[in-house]
């Protein structure tokens, strides 16, 4: 019999992972750390400048996945024709093995991108705290881990202890009940969920999704969604764990193996809201209300269903935001009120932490599959990492989307975030999956449209934003 | 980290929502294993055109808010990318302090661990100071000690902070050497985690 009141899945991991309190901050102990080359090199320094050691080497998991290029990755990191990038990850290779820490290097097959390769590995486990100096940590949350992004002193101070200094977050759960229509999928619900509260609605506080359409999400699914927590202003986004995440984490290499598997299942079950936990604030949304989305501006929160029209900056009532509506109609080369439907894309970028894994590329690979690339667009596809890379290969998804006209790459983040070679040149406008449409984010001057893969894939294909349900068959 | 105490400086209005740390500083500065020397690419699309020539209009590169400490922005300021050379870059080339209405949880983080300080006040607060940094005098004074901002005008707006976060703005204390402070409990709770979960000890 419990006395106490009901705590929610976000309580009870972080209650698990108390390790002391000081100066009013807790001290949370952090049981996996990912990092790549960019937002490390100054705390691999730091901790040097201080002759502190990494504390748990074996609990933490180096990738190479930012700026790397996404052609020629088997030439090795010198034949990287950027110098800087080079360096960057030539750094990374010396500091990580300097501190023992397990590495996938560019083109080993198990690198890709950080939030892909982490739960790939059995690495991303339920009931874990698991950071990254990178916002997107947050898909973690998808296997109910309590995962975020942190900052290169914060991941100086994970290095050297194991923990972070932290304040409790607010609860907020956002239930997506209903069966969404053919066509309508995670990346659709998480535009939902911003365009719903806003880009900073979410501050302060971590999200839990439930509902029968969240339950009804594949592991992938419920990674985009997590992915695109942070678009909404909440540090992390959670999905209590259950036999979809079980099933999914069964005999991959990190995975617990034998009778510890059934003991780490026994363990794993424990991480659910109780039905009396108190939310600080709940948001419910009808699946089946949500038509296929996409942005028309340059934040995630500006989002519209594809068969709406460009909104009038006057229908803002708050004057900043009237002004950051003018700049990203002027920005984007639209006209209030025009439909966006008709918007001609020049570049379509199939890729990303949100969406680059192997069910991502099955939905968009359906669209495409015995149709062609409109004249004149760039079509990439960038699978999340080696693995995923090759399953897609083995299925054949390649030979689909060569055959339609897609260029084949290899696994980075690539254009998502544009820090290697691929990039938008000024004015170009792209359909991509990704997960941030701000001024310049996949070039200078370049244009972003936030949509599905299979939404990109129907883009591609029709030269201009297009309503996947024109083409389901 | 650089203590923050008091400062008395110039205030540049950004009047913008949702400034995200890709307009803070872009991805092509990303490459740097350095903190320092970021100015160059702080909120750079903004300050430079195509061909790399300053932007005459933006309030940065306008010669009476030249040698600007502080900025006031609109709301959510720096959501986005959990960079750090954001902080960095706004620091390096002499801001201090921003104010707004909201602040992106990772950036405001980012901003504790390096004595920048993310200074939250009320819309008509934010307004009135943005209003106030157009006109002629552009001076302010920003109190941690006392926590208020005095406007150009003279009106003075307290602000809500942290006492653990003030304290450690006010002293620049290094956090992780605190954190060793408490290494035996760190051992301790791994003690009993790998009791508890095994299979997390044999990676």
């Amino acid at each position: 019999m419990r006395s106490m009141p009901g705590k929610t899945l976000y309580d009870k991991i972080w209650d698990a992972h108390v390790v002391g309190e000081n100066d009013g901050e807790t001290i949370l102990y952090i049981d996996l750390h990912l990092i790549h080359e960019v937002t490390s090199p100054q705390a691999f320094a730091g901790l040097r400048a201080h002759q502190r050691a990494v504390r748990r080497p074996d609990r933490t998991l180096a990738v190479a996945d930012h700026n790397i290029p996404t052609e020629g990755q088997g030439l090795g990191v010198a034949a990287v024709a950027d110098e800087e990038a080079r360096l960057q990850l030539q750094m990374l290779e010396r500091n990580v093995t300097e501190a023992g820490i397990e590495f996938f290097p560019m083109g080993d097959v198990r690198n890709g991108i950080v939030h892909v390769v982490g739960p790939e590995q059995g690495r991303t486990q339920p009931g874990m705290t698991i950071v990254c100096g990178d916002s997107h940590t947050s898909t973690h949350g998808a296997f109910g881990a309590l995962a975020h992004g942190i900052g290169t002193s914060e991941v100086e101070h994970v290095l050297a202890t194991q923990t972070l200094r932290q304040t409790r977050s607010k609860n907020m759960r956002v239930v997506i009940d209903g069966q969404p229509a053919p066509g309508v999928g995670a990346k659709d619900f998480a535009l939902a969920v911003i365009g719903a509260i806003g880009t900073a609605g979410g501050t302060g506080y971590v999200i839990e999704y439930a509902g029968e359409a969240v339950r009804a999400l594949s592991m992938e699914g419920r990674m985009t969604l997590c992915n695109l927590t942070i678009e909404g202003g909440a540090r992390a986004g959670l999905v209590a764990p259950d036999a979809t995440t079980f099933d999914y984490l069964r005999g991959r290499p990190a995975s617990p193996k034998g009778g510890a598997w059934e003991m780490a299942l026994n363990y794993w079950q424990s991480f659910f809201s109780d039905p009396d936990a108190a939310f600080d604030r709940e948001i419910h949304i009808d699946a089946a209300a949500i038509a296929p989305l996409v942005t028309w501006g340059t934040s995630p929160e500006d989002v519209i269903a594809v068969t709406g029209r460009v909104p009038a900056p006057e229908s803002f009532a708050n004057p900043d935001k009237r002004a950051s509506a003018e700049r990203a109609l002027d920005y984007m080369g639209l006209t209030a009120g025009q439909p966006i439907a008709e918007a001609r894309v020049d570049v379509v970028f199939i890729g990303s932490c949100t969406n680059s894994r192997i069910e991502d590329l099955r939905a968009a690979a359906k669209i495409a599959e015995g149709r062609t690339v409109a004249p004149g667009v760039r079509a990439m596809v960038v699978p999340g990492s080696g693995l995923v890379k090759d399953q897609a290969e083995a299925e054949g998804l390649d030979a689909i989307f060569k055959a339609a006209g897609f260029d084949w790459r290899e696994p980075g983040c690539s254009m998502c975030l544009a820090m290697n070679p691929d990039k938008l040149a000024p004015g170009e406008r792209c359909a991509s999956t990704s997960n941030r449409n701000f001024e310049g984010r996949q070039g200078r001057a370049g244009r972003t449209h936030l949509m599905s893969p299979a939404m990109a894939a129907a883009a591609a294909i029709a030269g201009h934003i297009a309503d996947v349900r024109d083409f389901l068959r | 980290m650089q203590p923050f105490i008091r400062l008395d400086a110039k205030v540049a209005p950004l009047p913008l929502a949702n400034i995200d740390t890709d307009q803070i500083i872009p991805k092509q500065f990303l490459k740097t294993v350095e903190r320092e020397g970021l100015a160059k690419g702080l909120f750079y699309d903004l300050r430079f055109d195509g061909e790399g020539r300053e932007k005459p209009d933006f309030v940065l590169n306008r010669p009476e808010y030249k040698g600007a400490g502080v900025l006031v922005a609109g709301d959510n300021f720096g959501c986005g990318s959990s960079r750090e050379h954001a902080p960095w870059a706004l620091m390096d080339f002499g801001i201090r302090c921003v104010v707004s209405t909201s602040f992106a949880d990772i950036f405001n983080n980012n901003c504790f661990q390096n004595g920048l300080l993310p200074v939250v006040l009320a819309a008509p607060q934010v307004q009135q100071l943005m209003e106030e940094a157009k006109g002629g005098n552009h001076l302010v004074t920003v109190d941690l000690e006392a926590q208020t901002v005095v406007s150009p005008s003279g009106a003075v707006f307290h602000f809500d902070i942290d006492p653990q976060r003030k304290a450690k703005m006010l002293s620049g204390l290094d956090p992780i050497g605190e954190t060793l402070q408490a290494r035996d409990e760190i051992d301790l709770y791994e003690m009993k985690r790998a009791l508890a979960q095994p299979w997390l000890e044999d990676a």
